[in-house]
């Protein structure tokens, strides 16, 4: 299975230390802080202890964030009704929301009928990292415990099975597994409950997935990748709170994807725009990267960027399997939450607010049993399946279950205008109640087509004002990681990569890396290539993990406060 | 004569890529990634080092800035400090504040706590100042190590190696003194999360420089600050009379 060291120490001490809280929750983002101010706030209303322990790989709160984003608030609503007087970064009501059907020179528009998934009256541009931010300091006030810059590299046991809690991982160990004189072991931290809250292709919940055989009733999980800028425009450009949505050019009609553009209304004329495209994408040319720089040069684009300057840049995966893919998020020991088992509604292209409602019923399911004074559970790590129970009884299975048929409907002769098809149809129409399920297309990874039999994509040069280069923009996501440690993108089988993926696909992962981190460079000494892995650019996006078309990269934790450093995207 | 100082700063994070304010008045700190400054995390151990030696009872770090201060004082104390000092400084008077006004900050309390030795780092990555050590031990009147790679306690005196530009230079300076750390005198170890968890049980006294006597404002005025210029590529030449020709045009000969 997956080794909890990529490393032996010879000679080293090996015991940690260990510490116990109630509830610790891997992940600090929306769905983990509001599970623990949940938590928290019906501790002090109950007037009861409770150590609630968060650990976040980032640095800081929010700087592993990203997201568009269009916030729909009721979740925050039911979370702080009070939201505004404690300041919750929503500074920017929707007034104005676009879609366009894009083709190489014109737009066509679409109108945005009442109804329609997409509409997005009532609902707020932030930025998410800032909305974040935000909530870890009113997870604070209240009492949890966050430490920021400690990753969760392990899942512990009970001899029973249940889980135990996590550990963070060891530091101080030297690119070739040798310990140097700062190693440390990492530290357990124990609890009766653990809730996985790691965002989308958790690498924890990935071991959790196979362990609890959490996935035998579903599809297996679809994904995009998103890829983000943040630019300050020419003022006579901006339209705060203005939304453009669009499909179709650069892609072909059978590649589903599609960009965003957000006016913010901050102070500064700032725009956040960005592409998203599926991850079952066949042609093993396609660099996600070049497509996003190369849409910023549509007419309709470019005029709102000329003159503007790119201030940041970002990527994540994110979930579009929606209903069909959601697993059992119950087991002994813990839960899942969030984007992790992934409560995305794709056509709305929303997950913030149904992660914190994931977050905040796990909390709610776990507060009586935690504090009662006979747990009565039958292992040692409490298993709470009301958990799943509540889920399926509120307005996230509602809201998937209505929206389910939308993105498989793309999986038709006619791709994108299928699916627009479907949508107004079914979706405008019916609501979802059509009785039937599609299915999607299953694995992301064993969608792409041998190179040999697609045509390579001739992507246009950067022009260096509104496209840029994939390194430059990488260094704006202020990534960085400690260089002397084992790279953390790790290889079941250093032989695959060659023999396989350059192989017959052509190296795809030095495409679909928007981080740069893959490259098939020559052997020094005689023919061939070999793989490097630039494992410091990496911005743990987890894109590699899901499309490698051999399932050989493995994504595990780097020392913690490794990784981008975003600043509200 | 048991105490060693330790001065940390707080600074933005050496691999964030840094934007000038759209009012050129300074760079957006705001929701940016901040870390302790590097040559601040080698003066911390350094220190920590010697009380691990049992050559000093105690280390107190001190930080000069807003509430966030408190972070990089927690780290220091992680790695392994007793106690903190945060000094608070906010707003216009922090955006103001420099070399001159925080050596005056730690000759007082370098004073108060009665230190034998003050450890800083050489200096801080976001101004490159290489001041603070210096200007603090002219204020005390001590003598200073500076760029030290080495640091030996010999008695009450401490034998400092020096990196120079020539090479090594070795001094040895009676205590209490002031050494700044340079990059090869150690490697920081780690602030691990039990000890993040231990560090939150330490004391962080508060105070503002008015409460030790120092006045903070600034003598300097910053007019505008620009992002450096773009630089434009060169311009390759076949011959040299195109060389020469093309110097005259740009009026350069």
């Amino acid at each position: 299975m997956f080794p909890a060291c990529r490393y032996s120490i010879q000679g080293v001490e090996m015991e940690r230390f260990a510490d116990e809280a109630d509830v610790v929750i891997v992940g600090g983002g929306p769905a983990g802080l509001s599970a623990a101010i949940r938590l928290k706030q019906l501790a002090n209303e109950q007037e009861k202890e409770l150590r609630v322990c968060l650990v976040e790989k980032a640095s800081q709160i929010g700087a592993h964030t990203l997201s568009g984003a269009c916030l729909e608030p009721s979740a925050l609503i039911e979370l702080f009704p009070d939201w505004k007087e404690r300041g919750a970064p929503l500074n920017t009501p929707v007034t104005e929301d676009l879609f366009s059907i894009l083709t190489k020179k014109h737009r066509i528009p679409v109108p945005m009928l009442p109804g329609l998934p997409m509409n997005n009256h009532g609902n707020y541009i932030v930025r998410l990292g800032h909305f974040v931010r935000w909530l870890g300091e009113q997870a604070e006030e209240l009492g949890v415990e966050i430490y920021p810059g400690y990753a969760a590299a392990e899942v512990l046991f009970h001899e029973d099975g249940s889980v135990k809690g996590i550990a963070t991982n060891d530091v101080g160990i030297a690119k070739d597994g040798s310990p140097k004189d700062v190693f440390e072991r990492g530290m357990e931290l124990h609890a009766k409950v653990t809730l996985f809250g790691e965002g989308c292709h958790g690498h924890l919940a990935k071991q959790l997935y196979q362990r609890f055989n959490l996935r035998e009733n579903c599809e297996p999980q679809t994904y995009a990748i998103g890829l983000k800028e943040l630019w300050v425009i020419d003022e006579k450009k901006w339209r705060p709170g203005r939304i453009e949505h669009s499909v179709g050019w650069p892609l072909d009609r059978n590649t589903y994807g599609g960009s965003f553009l957000y006016h913010l209304n901050e102070g500064e004329p700032l725009v956040a725009l960005g592409f998203v495209i599926g991850l079952d994408y066949t042609n093993p040319y396609l660099s996600p990267f070049r497509e996003f720089q190369r849409w910023k040069h549509h007419p309709f684009i470019a005029k709102t960027l000329e003159g503007g300057d790119r201030i940041a840049y970002g990527a994540r995966a994110l979930n579009e399997g929606g209903y069909q893919s959601l697993p059992k998020v119950t087991f002994p020991g813990g839960m899942l939450i969030g984007c992790s088992p992934g409560f995305m509604n794709v056509p709305k292209i929303k997950g913030t607010h149904t992660a914190m409602k994931s977050g905040m019923l796990a909390a709610e399911a776990i507060f009586p049993k935690v504090t009662a004074e006979d747990p009565a559970s039958e292992t040692t790590g409490f298993h709470i399946p009301e958990y799943e129970e509540n889920l399926k009884k509120s307005w996230i299975w509602k809201e998937l279950y209505s929206v389910r048929n939308i993105r498989p409907s793309f999986h038709n002769y006619f791709g994108l205008y299928g699916g627009m098809l479907y949508t107004g149809v079914f979706y405008w129409i019916f609501r979802g109640k059509e009785p039937w399920t599609l299915k999607h297309a299953g694995l992301d990874s064993a969608q792409l087509k041998p190179a040999k039999e697609c045509l390579p994509i001739e992507y246009p040069k950067p022009d260096g004002k509104l496209s840029f280069d994939l390194l430059s923009s990488v260094a704006l996501s202020g990534t960085n990681h400690e260089g002397d440690q084992p790279p953390h993108l790790t290889l079941k089988d250093d032989s695959v990569p060659v023999a396989r993926n350059l192989a017959i696909y052509d190296g795809p992962e030095q495409r679909f890396c928007p981080a740069g981190v893959y490259e098939y460079v020559p052997l020094e000494t005689g023919e061939g290539m070999r793989l490097q892995i630039n494992a410091q650019n990496c911005v743990h996006c987890k894109t590699c993990d899901i499309k490698d078309p051999s399932q050989n990269i493995n994504w595990v934790v780097p020392e913690g406060s490794g990784g981008p450093a975003y600043n509200g995207m | 004569m048991s105490r060693v100082l330790v001065g940390v700063k707080r600074v933005i994070d050496y691999a964030v890529k840094v934007r000038v304010k759209p009012d050129h008045s300074g760079v957006v700190t705001d929701g940016v990634k901040h870390s302790m400054n590097p040559f601040c995390e080698i003066a911390v151990e350094e220190a920590v080092k010697l009380k691990e030696k049992k050559l000093f009872k105690e280390v107190v770090a001190v930080s000069c800035g807003p509430a966030q201060a408190t972070e990089t004082i927690r780290t220091a104390l992680a790695m392994g400090c007793d106690r903190g000092i945060h000094v608070e400084v906010t707003g216009k008077d922090y955006e103001s504040l420099g070399p001159l006004q925080v050596s005056k900050i730690f000759a007082a309390l370098a004073k108060k706590e009665e230190a034998s030795l003050v450890i800083l780092g050489k200096q801080a990555i976001d101004d490159d100042c290489n001041q603070t050590g210096q200007m603090t031990a002219a204020l005390l009147d001590w003598p200073q190590g500076t760029f030290a790679s080495e640091v030996e306690i010999e008695g009450d005196k401490v034998k400092v190696v020096r990196e120079i530009d020539g090479g090594l230079e070795t001094i040895k300076i009676n205590m209490p003194a002031v050494v700044t750390a340079d990059l090869r005198l150690n490697t920081p170890r780690y602030a691990t999360l039990p000890n993040i968890m231990k560090a939150k049980k330490k004391k962080i006294a508060n105070m503002k420089p008015a409460d030790l006597g120092v006045d903070i404002v600034s003598r300097l005025e910053v007019l505008r600050v620009d992002e450096p210029p773009t630089r434009l590529a060169g311009v390759k030449v076949e011959t040299v009379d195109d060389l020469v020709a093309k110097l005259k045009e740009s009026g350069t000969i």
